[in-house]
């Protein structure tokens, strides 16, 4: 097996990008999974799709009309929600399906385009453009940026809304935001898993690590580690046995949750075991 | 010059039509303990919810002197303690984690200095102003009996620590004013006395004026300098001792809980 994997240009911004993009994902991840938002950022691709074929159609440069759409659709529904009272998973059934339908009746609407879209859908990470990688990376670092700026009213707010409000935090308005950049780091996911596997980006690393038993800036960063690692190993795996990264990818992290799973299982996360061990040291 | 902490003028609090809080009116001065008792379903925690400004209501709500647009910019001082905490059980918060978001930025409490300051009214504060974050936190974590658990996720603590732990969360902004929603319901009485210890240093120590709703006379009778009946509407409202010599209104208010208290006194 040869190294040279590094000497490619596409393979530099591959795992450029996937990296800048596993530790988004995982950190905006957390929060939506904590707040019980998870299939929220699946429904959000779906209409990223639906933005994407209208790229397609109109012949503008596909991300920026999956971000609009996206952002609108996030924003909007967050409206909704708020002023109808449907209930969440609905409004999530509603946007799963209409994002879906604009985009097939799109792609039907117009030919020729159906080999560009399939990479949106199933990730093609090893083909970005220079142009693609910086806008992921600028988009990737913004969303981590704007996370690290309000992780303590966002903490709160997803600990506890009222709370949070008597605590004098703006929820609306950080609501806003919240989907708004949950919109966004779909966009950025968009290359490396594709639409259909964005989910698996933003769940699994998280409710790996929120089994592990810790505090919640050690439940990040063990998040953002299984994230990283999944995403160097299965670039690299599937470069040399010639797979798909995305699923690869998926796979890998697929595989240190069922890990996780069994190692608790087995008791080796009992945080009781750690207390009792703790005590006693304090006792010697 | 002392003054009121909590003003309440003809409040009334209706959801879909039935008035759960009836024009509803009282005053809570700075250092009081008031202990408000109400069946359940009397409008206690509506109340509280108004004061929070998580309610509409009809009525005047004045906290330290301020309502209208400046209410906003108090409400931070006010550490509440719901009946329970609604948080996913996952959530992978260490008790340490959660009392930290109580912590007030910095913005706000020299907002909320500068209020009080302009009202004239004296803030004791529990903490030394320049202190660290991570040093109020512990401090915190020490006045409700919580230093051990603080690298515990907030999950695996029992109801009774979990409300301690919220307690923390609370005191640490340093607040003005308490409101605690029968914050010990369904604990068990050794961390229930623990608690009422707590409350009582609060109060007499760091002066934090309290309002506490409970269903626990003999607590009451114990802690509180005012009593506060409501169901839906105030029936009383007064000092501790006009209060336990009203026979018909302990009758009222708790049967079990009275016969608990005169058997107390009886000894």
């Amino acid at each position: 097996m040869n190294f040279d994997i590094l000497s490619y240009g596409f393979m530099q911004r591959a795992l450029l990008t996937g990296i800048v993009v596993a530790i988004c994902c995982s950190i905006m991840g957390l929060f939506l999974v904590l707040k019980r938002y998870s299939l929220f950022g699946d429904a959000l691709s779906h209409t990223a799709f639906g933005g994407i074929a209208l790229g397609f159609f109109l012949n503008i440069y596909p991300i920026w009309t999956a971000t609009v759409v996206c952002v609108a659709t996030a924003l909007g529904i967050t409206k909704l929600r708020k002023s109808t009272k449907i209930s969440g998973d609905a409004a999530i059934a509603v946007l799963f399906s209409a994002g879906l339908a604009m985009g097939v009746l799109l792609v039907s609407a117009s030919h020729g385009f159906t080999i560009d879209l399939f990479s949106f859908l199933f990730g093609s990470i090893l083909l970005t453009s220079i142009q693609d990688t910086l806008l992921i990376l600028a988009i990737s670092c913004g969303v981590i940026i704007t996370l690290i700026v309000i992780r303590k009213p966002l903490i709160h707010f997803t600990f506890d809304e009222e709370q949070a409000k008597v605590h004098g935090i703006p929820i609306e308005k950080l609501n806003y935001l919240f989907v708004a950049l949950a919109a966004v780091t779909v966009i950025a996911t968009m290359r490396l898993v594709g639409i259909l596997l964005i989910s698996a980006l933003i769940v699994l690393p998280n409710i790996t690590s929120i089994m592990m038993g810790k505090g919640f800036k050690r439940t990040i960063i063990i998040s953002i580690s299984i994230s990283v690692i999944a995403v160097i190993a299965g670039i690299t795996t599937s470069y040399y046995f010639n797979l798909a990264p995305s699923g690869t990818i998926v796979m890998l992290m697929v595989a240190m949750f069922v890990g996780t799973l069994i190692a608790k299982r087995a008791g080796l996360f009992s945080t009781k075991t750690l207390t009792n061990e703790s005590n006693l040291s304090t006792v010697h | 010059m002392s003054m009121n902490a909590l003003d309440v003028e003809n409040v009334s609090v209706s959801h879909n039509g039935i008035l759960a809080v009836n024009k509803i009116s009282f005053s809570v001065q700075e250092g009081d303990l008031l202990g408000i008792v109400g069946p359940n379903g009397a409008g206690k925690t509506t109340l509280f919810r108004a004061i929070l400004g998580l309610q509409n209501y009809q009525g005047r709500i004045k906290l330290f002197g301020y309502e209208g647009n400046q209410y906003a910019s108090i409400l931070p001082m006010i550490g509440y303690v719901p009946q329970k905490v609604n948080f996913e059980p996952n959530f992978p918060a260490t008790v340490y984690d959660v009392v930290a978001m109580g912590i007030l930025s910095k913005k706000k409490l020299v907002k909320g200095a500068a209020l009080i300051q302009s009202c004239g009214c004296c803030w004791n504060r529990i903490f030394v102003s320049s202190s660290k974050d991570s040093e109020k936190i512990e401090e915190a974590l020490k006045i409700v009996g919580l230093e051990s658990f603080k690298d515990r996720r907030i999950s695996e603590l029992s109801g009774g620590e979990q409300q301690r732990a919220f307690i923390a969360k609370a005191l640490v902004k340093e607040p003005l004013l308490l409101i605690l929603d029968e914050p010990v319901t369904g604990v068990d009485m050794e961390v229930q006395n623990k608690f009422y210890s707590v409350l009582r240093k609060i109060n007499k120590e760091n002066k934090i004026t309290i309002v506490w709703s409970s269903h626990d006379l003999t607590a009451i009778s114990d802690l509180a300098n005012r009593v506060a009946c409501m169901n839906r509407e105030l029936f009383f409202h007064g000092e501790k001792e006009e209060f336990f010599a009203n026979k018909d209104l302990l009758k009222t208010y708790s049967e079990s809980a009275m016969q608990l208290h005169m058997h107390k006194h009886d000894m």
